[in-house]
């Protein structure tokens, strides 16, 4: 596949090339939305600096969830159950809350079959970032509807959706996700901000991509392909990413952006497109996602943006370094300790 | 032998049983019939205690409903001097305190019981063949609890020192298991329920004539041993295994061994300087992601866990399959209850023990440990764990709700010596050495693989997990031979548990033609079992008490040495025996004859006796 611009020998902010930030070659169809994700992704870790052995990689079942073999081969990777990835994901960061995570999922694993695991894990703010590569459909079953699939949506086979759609960013802003935002595979700069924001983002980031099925979504009919993108996607700002390593000093006008600055001293920028928007203020992100729904137009951008709320490893109060390397020492309490509690029983 | 209420000027001469009747001295149950939610259950395990306190085994059987307050509950105490501890069938001496089951528990029982009663019920009107005390509750509770809204809660104590005073129960031992059963911080709840101990006993001396045989004596069987139940115990184990990751949704009856492990986390795992946990804790939002989270935890190299009971393993099949395929250590612990369905959820079977050994789809197969006793549930979570690491794979520790929930006589627990075997983990100066590795590739001959932990250090660290097809540096592969290659490999780790897991407790008997195998709390009634058939039918059977799945060398032997093997089950479908059934030749398992127990209450001796007998055609 091809993967991220940078030239050959040229080296990110830790020293290393692009290659260990890319993967095996990818097995999606050929113009697949979601290889535009996996490209973005290989680009945001890269120029982000992130060291790939801190990162797990982890997904459910689906096209989607294959992509995760696509990127960072040098991260390990778990590819689990359908639509548990967030259980698996949150597991893995219990054993070692130092791992970097990021979990790929789609319509079918988030909105359906691990719609209560999508859901207790917003409510948990696990610190992760959660892609979800939406593009309506089930793929690897041959094109049936997914529960994100908007009223109105028809199949190649002509059947239409009747059912309303599960918006995922509407359930993370509600249910406790303290990053949410709505993006399009095909909007490059946009993606490429949101996912270095998420990356920098203490806590759990929600990214609804909508990423067209170029086999079974991709027609006239259909409100998830490259032509209705198009026609109605609209950006609430335009995005920049300003990470907390950068020396550059960053200027704007006073009342054509907001700064944002997250954990790590990274900024984000949002520049003032039609309307100013504040991200931090909950209801008005619910209202214009309706608002927008209401219009027909897809809302892209970060819709939310909690950067105060401690996340769920923070939350449980475990000592610095992983569970998964103390040493029996430190676990097994001592012969004293055994005999106390002995002595309770007599 | 209808005795009622008499003078307080014949009390002070305490009559002993009638003429003729031998007396019955430290072998008998008494059976407690209550309301559920009225503190009946501190005046058993005060009851229990004293008995134990005598120096006499006792066991504690709490039969009770899926219901929080209202419904009927039962409470079981045998003292055995032989230290017979399974439930015994029989009642001697019932205290009838519920109302609405009073009358029928009456006309349950044999001729000759005795029965504390309630006297506004005039229980005594309903037979005459049964020793009755009558006892006014609630005058006499009155007196001793002014506050009006706490004598439903105290009137049990009142029949605590009514049975002390009728079966010989030292009052001191009782003054002392009462004062323990409240703690330090309870004293005035101690006091208020002592003087209705006080008040029952008194009342008890001046107008009950005793003329059941039935006398508790002191002897020295169970000095240095502890009481509890085997959920606190397996807890224990896991906090003595050093577990890391708990991950776990509230069902009866595993809710308890969770709570006693969060419980001892609390107090004995955080760091000393920082005081910051050595372990996490997440009740999840039901089984598909608590053993998600566990299995999630385990690949990230915590010592991770969930407990749960039947319908939690329904759920979790899926996610099993994925981590034997994908070698993933994790300890799933399962107080089974009786299924299917919701079933009978206060109330125990062995009834997981097929689901465990095979649970998930496709070919898959589990180590399952079968712990009998408190001090096995705390030896055997640490085996589990030790297991689960070495071999990569889930571990089931197949408890019962009898042993999870109920009070057990158990000798103290003996401190681990070994350490913690962590299993063929890979760090980076391992892997610089190597230069890499292949995480499914069998190196060593013995089927087990090496792996690798996120967040490790070194570019050659990385693999890919998958729940799909792999070969053996766990790329994604649909080819047979990578397929076959892989499931021989797993086979091959499986049959080398054999001899790893805890093996039988093995009992041949001089010259026994029959033989009795059991896994788990069977163990009580079998045991027992074994000496009445030896007593009364003079068989002498052997007896084998199996420890672990996969099965050693030993059950073979064992078959071989017999003309008959009795296979006991606490299922209808004789699961045990299906399991044995599955790998043994058919020489074997035509030795093999079914013993099976599923109504819900604990094994009993004679259940398994009378069976035997039948089959036998004795």
């Amino acid at each position: 596949m091809s993967t991220a611009p940078a030239a050959p020998k040229k080296t990110n902010r830790i020293g290393l090339e692009v290659l260990p930030y890319r993967g095996g070659k990818t097995t999606l169809c050929a113009g697949c939305g979601h290889n535009s994700i996996t490209e973005r992704l290989i680009e945001a870790y890269y120029e982000m600096g992130v060291e790939p052995w801190r990162v797990a990689k982890m997904s459910g079942i689906g096209c989607s969830s294959k992509t995760p073999a696509y990127f960072l081969s040098q991260s390990h990777g778990f590819n689990a159950v359908h639509g548990r990835a967030p259980a698996v994901a949150t597991g893995a960061l219990l054993g070692n809350h130092t791992l970097q995570c990021v979990v790929i999922s789609g319509d079918g694993d988030t909105a359906s079959i691990g719609i209560g695991q999508f859901m207790h894990m917003l409510r948990r703010n696990v610190p992760l970032t959660y892609i979800i590569e939406n593009n309506g459909v089930y793929g690897l079953t041959k094109g049936q509807f997914s529960a994100t699939a908007d009223v109105g949506s028809k199949l190649k086979t002509g059947i239409v959706n009747e059912m309303h759609p599960i918006d995922c960013c509407l359930m993370g802003i509600e249910l406790g996700a303290t990053l949410v935002a709505r993006s399009f595979s095909g909007d490059k700069r946009q993606l490429s901000a949101i996912l270095k924001a998420a990356i920098a983002h203490n806590g759990l980031s929600v990214i609804d991509v909508i990423s067209p099925c170029v086999t079974f979504n991709d027609h006239v009919g259909s409100t998830k392909s490259y032509a209705w993108m198009k026609d109605h996607e609209e950006p609430l700002h335009e995005v920049d990413f300003v990470p907390g390593f950068s020396e550059i000093e960053v200027e704007f006008e006073e009342g054509e952006s907001r700064v944002v600055q997250l954990h790590d001293g990274s900024r984000v920028l949002l520049h003032k497109l039609e309307h100013d928007y504040d991200p931090t203020n909950r209801f008005h992100a619910v209202e214009v996602l309706h608002e927008a729904t209401r219009r027909q137009e897809v809302l892209t951008g970060i819709i939310y943006l909690d950067n105060k709320r401690a996340n769920f490893t923070e939350t449980l109060d475990m000592v610095d370094v992983p569970l998964a390397t103390l040493p029996m020492e430190r676990v097994r309490p001592t012969k004293q300790v055994l005999e106390q509690i002995i002595e309770e029983f007599r | 032998m209808h005795a009622s209420p008499v003078a307080p000027s014949m009390s002070a001469e305490r009559s002993g049983s009638l003429p003729g009747e031998q007396r019955v001295v430290n072998d008998f149950s008494i059976q407690v019939g209550t309301v559920n939610g009225s503190g009946s259950q501190t005046a058993n395990n005060v009851l229990m205690r004293s008995i134990f306190q005598m120096g006499v085994p006792v066991s504690g059987k709490n039969l009770f409903p899926s219901n929080i307050a209202g419904l009927p509950t039962w409470f079981t105490i045998r003292a055995s001097k032989q230290g017979y501890i399974g439930r015994k069938k029989e009642i001697d001496f019932l205290v009838a305190m519920n109302p609405e089951t009073a009358r029928e528990d009456v006309m349950n029982l044999a001729p000759g019981t005795a029965a504390v009663y309630d006297a506004p019920l005039n229980l005594n009107e309903l037979r005459d063949d049964i020793h009755f005390y009558p006892v006014p509750f609630d005058k006499l509770v009155a007196p001793v609890c002014p506050e009006a809204k706490l004598r439903k809660l105290v009137r049990n104590m009142i029949y605590d020192g009514v049975v002390a005073h009728l079966l010989g129960i030292d009052l001191e031992e009782m003054r002392k298991a009462l004062y323990k059963q409240f703690g330090e911080k309870k004293k005035k709840a101690a006091e208020l329920n002592w003087g209705a101990v006080l008040a029952g006993r008194e009342y008890a001396e001046k107008n009950l004539v005793k003329t059941d045989p039935y006398w508790v004596e002191p002897m020295d069987k169970t000095a240095g041993k502890l009481i509890l139940d085997g959920n606190t115990a397996a807890a224990l184990g896991c906090v003595f295994a050093g577990v890391t990751v708990l991950t776990w949704y509230p069902i009866t009856p595993s809710s308890s061994l969770a709570e006693a492990l969060i419980s001892y986390l609390g107090r004995f795992r955080h760091d000393e300087e920082t005081k910051k946990a050595t372990y996490a804790v997440v009740q999840a939002e039901d089984e598909l992601a608590s053993i998600g989270m566990a299995i999630g935890a385990g690949w990230a190299g915590a010592r991770s866990m969930t407990c749960t009971s039947g319908p939690g393993i329904s759920l979790m099949s899926e996610f099993i399959g994925l981590a034997y395929f994908a070698e993933i250590p994790v300890v799933v612990v399962d107080v089974q209850r009786v299924g299917p369905s919701t079933g009978l959820p206060t109330r125990t079977m062995q009834g997981d023990i097929l689901s465990n050994a095979v649970l998930s789809h496709g070919d898959t197969h589990h180590p399952v440990l079968f712990p009998s006793s408190p001090e096995e549930c705390f030896t055997m979570a640490q085996d589990a764990f030790d297991l689960a690491e070495q071999f990569q794979t889930p571990v089931f520790l197949n408890m019962d709700l009898d042993l999870g929930m109920n009070n057990w006589m158990s000798d103290p627990f003996p401190y681990p010596e070994k350490p913690l075997v962590r299993g063929k983990v890979l760090d980076a100066a391992a892997l610089e050495k190597l230069g890499g590795f292949a995480r499914y590739k069998d190196v060593d001959g013995d089927a087990i693989p090496y792996r690798t932990l996120p967040g490790t250090n070194h570019p050659a660290a990385a693999y890919f997990t998958r729940g799909t097809g792999h070969n053996e540096r766990a790329g994604y592969s649909e080819r047979e031979d990578d397929w076959i290659h892989n499931m021989d490999r797993l086979n091959r780790k499986f049959e080398n548990m054999r001899t790893q897991a805890p093996g039988p407790d093995v009992h041949y008997m001089e010259g026994a033609r029959v033989g009795l195998v059991c896994c788990g709390t069977s163990r009580y009634a079998v045991r027992e079992s074994r000496d009445q058939l030896s007593r009364e039918r003079g068989m002498n059977p052997s007896w084998l008490r199996l420890r672990a799945y996969p099965f050693s060398k030993e059950l073979e032997e064992f078959i071989d040495r017999h003309e008959r093997v009795y296979v006991v089950d606490q299922n209808r479908d004789a699961q045990l025996l299906m399991l044995m059934r599955m790998e043994m030749t058919p020489e074997r398992i035509a030795k093999l004859r079914s013993v099976r127990y599923y109504g819900g209450l604990p094994l009993d001796a004679r259940t398994v006796t009378d069976e035997i007998v039948r089959q036998e055609g004795l």
